[in-house]
């Protein structure tokens, strides 16, 4: 029992003598196996973005959404495990409507990203678990403005103007880090999100991949809807477009 | 038996719900009273007179059961023509309202009547006795009576003053009365008021829809039209 | 069991003193005896309650009308309150009875649409669902013996066809052409078969609505909990409007020379 990992990961209850969770780093690095996902906060509004990675030819197009709802005005992104997705997904409407039985009002995505937070750091506590495989984006417009938040496998929660979980996030993070995201419109948004997930794309290793999009803001009346079909299609021209003069 | 069974005798009552009301001024009296006569929540008549003749300068409103006040205000009638004989001159308000209370107090078990009399006589000039429910015979300067009463108690104590002419005391009831019947369901329709003095009596009227206005609640402005201007549900692509 | 709203609970009814404010209220202790009267009350009551809703089909779609009044048993306590609601983009549901069961309902709708937005499947809840959720709503509420006190019209208009249907506190539904609930069940409905059957496809919206307005003015004349604020609703395949408060043009000039109540003149 001296060595790492000896015993130590066999159980998310368990420190390592150092003071790691094993189990939450492996979740940690299922997440960085999964097709990257993005999320932008600007002016007036917030856009998701997903490469969704195809695992067969034989899926219907546009099956394993990644990007949900949530609630009228609250989307969400996933990185990693895709079931567990889905179970945040339905936590997470749940947790809404609590929320507006409680209060009475829509729910902000902060209370609703911090109330996430909770429910993953639950699944970091006991041996009869495991934590969740995916990094989570929270993206909306309330009553504060558009936000935008991140939930990570510990429990962690933050908020971002630029967000990017999944394989490709360092890349991602590089090229969010060059906009002007407070400057930007949600259309100029949708056209900057579909260039950085074509960029990230690794077309060398990786399978081909869909481009999901979503955006919530006052182009879509407040409500998170997936972006049209015309605008995506114009956005993932000019990506690849831009891809051509990339470096 | 400690309680006469209403239920038997009364079932199916024709009420007055009503507000009325009786104010005296230096040469008179103004009387006033709303139009609605209900039977539980159905309106059987909206333009009820309440206010009823008793003698020339003598009016009652009346309130509570339409058959209990009609019955007592003709026995009244009656009984002040009967003074009118014997005395060779008109009865005083006084003798009027002691005859209204003595009804309603011997026979308390049996009826349900709240009435307000009032009138002009040369005696004591002009006059307002208030006679509630169970029989009891009170003076005051204006009296107010009624479901639609309990309303506006605070209204008249915050706005009566002593001294006043005939024309704030026709403002006074018309502005009370409007106010009781804008709250008490039992009470609506038109305002119908009389002014007595010793000249005579005059009737005066204020339709339904032309009562004076007071706050009636935040304007409610139409809903934003749903369907257009609205995005479509996009369905998952599968085929 | 009396599912006449007007008749539904203590303060609507005038014989009794709900605030223990006798004598003030000058009412006679003549409550009924109930035979139960000293037995355990396992069901609530209407406290702040609307009156009559009325609707009809027309060549368009729906049209419903409904006063802004709330009243609290004989008191009109609330004159602002809005009994038309529209629910999402095809329907409008209409309440009456208890106002504190409609907000609850109002509720519920909007927690069911925003469950049904999330999935994203290009589904959405017309009057059809909406009616049938809102029976099995009211009629597992009644078999808890714990009832919305409501009686509820539900219009809309989806796919080419309008929908009009009724549903109470018991979990009752009808359909029909045309539809009044409370007071309106007696008063209007009989005036508004005779102006609406057999001429469904052919009344236009300015027909309808007069027809509805003339309703609205003979229960205000009848009803003692009705108002002269009223709004109307229509939905059609242009959507759902919801007017803005209208106000009853009412006649009262003839009573002017009516004295007494017999031989009276003076």
């Amino acid at each position: 029992m001296t060595s790492i990992g000896t015993g130590y990961d066999l159980s998310a209850s368990t420190y390592s003598p150092d003071g790691r969770i094993f189990q939450v780093e492996y979740a940690t690095k299922a997440v960085e196996n999964s097709g990257t996902a993005i999320g932008l906060r600007v002016k007036d509004g917030i856009v998701l973005g997903v490469e969704k990675l195809i695992h067969s030819k034989l899926l219907v197009p546009g099956a394993n959404r990644r990007i949900q709802t949530v609630d009228r005005h609250i989307g969400m992104a996933t990185a990693g495990l895709l079931a567990d997705g889905r179970n945040v997904a339905n936590r997470a409407r749940d947790e809404s409507s609590q929320i507006r039985g409680l209060w009475r009002e829509p729910p902000t995505v902060k209370e609703l990203a911090d109330r996430l937070a909770l429910y993953a750091q639950a699944y970091t506590l006991y041996s009869s678990v495991r934590p969740f495989g995916i990094s989570t984006i929270f993206g909306g417009v309330d009553k504060t403005g558009p936000s935008l938040f991140v939930v990570e496998p510990s429990g962690v929660c933050l908020g971002y103007h630029g967000a990017a979980v999944g394989k490709g996030r360092q890349l991602a993070k590089t090229e969010l880090e060059k906009l002007k995201l407070s400057e930007l419109s949600m259309r100029e948004a949708v056209i900057e999100a579909a260039r950085i997930i074509y960029i990230v794309h690794d077309d060398n290793k990786e399978k081909e991949f869909e481009l999901e999009m979503s955006w919530a803001g006052d182009e879509t009346g407040g409500l998170h809807v997936p972006v049209p079909a015309d605008l995506l299609a114009e956005a993932e021209q000019k990506a690849r477009e831009a891809l051509e003069t990339f470096e | 038996m400690d309680r006469i069974d209403m239920d038997r005798l009364k079932s199916g009552e024709v009420n007055l719900g009503t507000s009325i009301m009786a104010v005296q001024f230096d040469h008179g009296v103004v009387i006033g009273a709303d139009s609605r006569t209900t039977t539980g929540s159905y309106i059987a008549n909206r333009v009820t007179d309440k206010l009823t003749h008793v003698h020339d300068r003598i009016y009652c409103c009346r309130s509570g059961s339409a058959a209990d006040t009609q019955a007592i205000a003709d026995i009244v009638h009656y009984s002040l023509q009967l003074y009118t004989q014997e005395f060779g001159a008109a009865p005083p308000v006084s003798s009027a309202a002691a005859i209204f209370q003595k009804l309603c107090y011997e026979n308390k078990d049996a009826l349900s009547a709240g009435i307000i009399v009032a009138g002009w006589d040369k005696e004591v000039g002009p006059s307002v006795y208030n006679i509630p429910v169970g029989g009891g015979s009170f003076r005051q300067p204006w009296a107010i009576g009624g479901s639609g009463s309990t309303y506006v108690y605070g209204y008249c104590d915050a706005t009566y003053q002593e001294g006043w002419g005939r024309g704030e005391a026709v403002q006074f009831v018309k502005n009370t009365l409007a106010l009781a019947m804008g709250r008490d369901g039992s009470s609506g329709g038109v305002i119908r008021m009389c002014v007595i003095t010793e000249d005579g009596v005059e009737r005066l009227f204020v339709p339904g829809d032309q009562l004076p206005k007071f706050w009636e609640g935040h304007e409610v402005l139409p809903a934003a039209v749903t369907g257009a201007n609205v995005i479509d549900p996009v369905p998952m692509a599968v085929e | 069991m009396d599912h006449f709203p007007t008749n539904w609970g203590r303060p609507r009814n005038d014989m009794f003193d709900a605030y223990g404010t006798y004598p003030i209220h000058q009412r006679p202790d003549n409550r009924p005896k109930d035979t139960f009267a000293d037995s355990v009350q396992r069901t609530q009551q209407p406290i702040v309650t609307g009156t009559s809703v009325l609707a009809i089909k027309f060549k368009d779609g729906i049209m419903m009308a409904a006063d802004n009044l709330a009243s609290y048993g004989s008191l009109a306590r609330f004159k602002d309150v809005q009994r038309l609601h529209p629910v999402g983009r095809y329907t409008v549901i209409g309440a009456g009875g208890d106002m504190s069961d409609f907000q609850h309902i109002q509720h519920i709708l909007e927690e069911v649409q925003i469950a049904e937005s999330t999935q994203q499947d290009g589904h959405e809840l017309g009057p059809v669902e909406i009616h049938e959720y809102m029976s099995q709503v009211m009629y597992a509420r009644r078999s808890k013996l714990d009832p919305l006190w409501n009686s509820l019209l539900i219009g809309g208009f989806k796919d080419g066809k309008r929908f009009l249907s009724y549903v109470d506190l018991l979990g009752t539904t009808y359909s029909a052409s045309t539809l009044a609930t409370g007071f309106g069940a007696y008063i209007a409905q009989p005036l508004l078969r005779k102006a609406v059957e057999g001429h469904e496809d052919d009344l236009t919206a300015e027909q309808a609505q007069n027809i509805l307005e003339y309703c609205m003015r003979v229960l205000f004349y009848r009803d003692a909990r009705s108002l002269d604020k009223y709004q109307i609703a229509t939905i059609t395949a242009e959507g759902v409007n919801i007017s803005g408060s209208l106000k009853l043009q009412t006649s009262w000039d003839f009573a002017e020379n009516i004295r007494g109540y017999g031989a009276q003149t003076q």
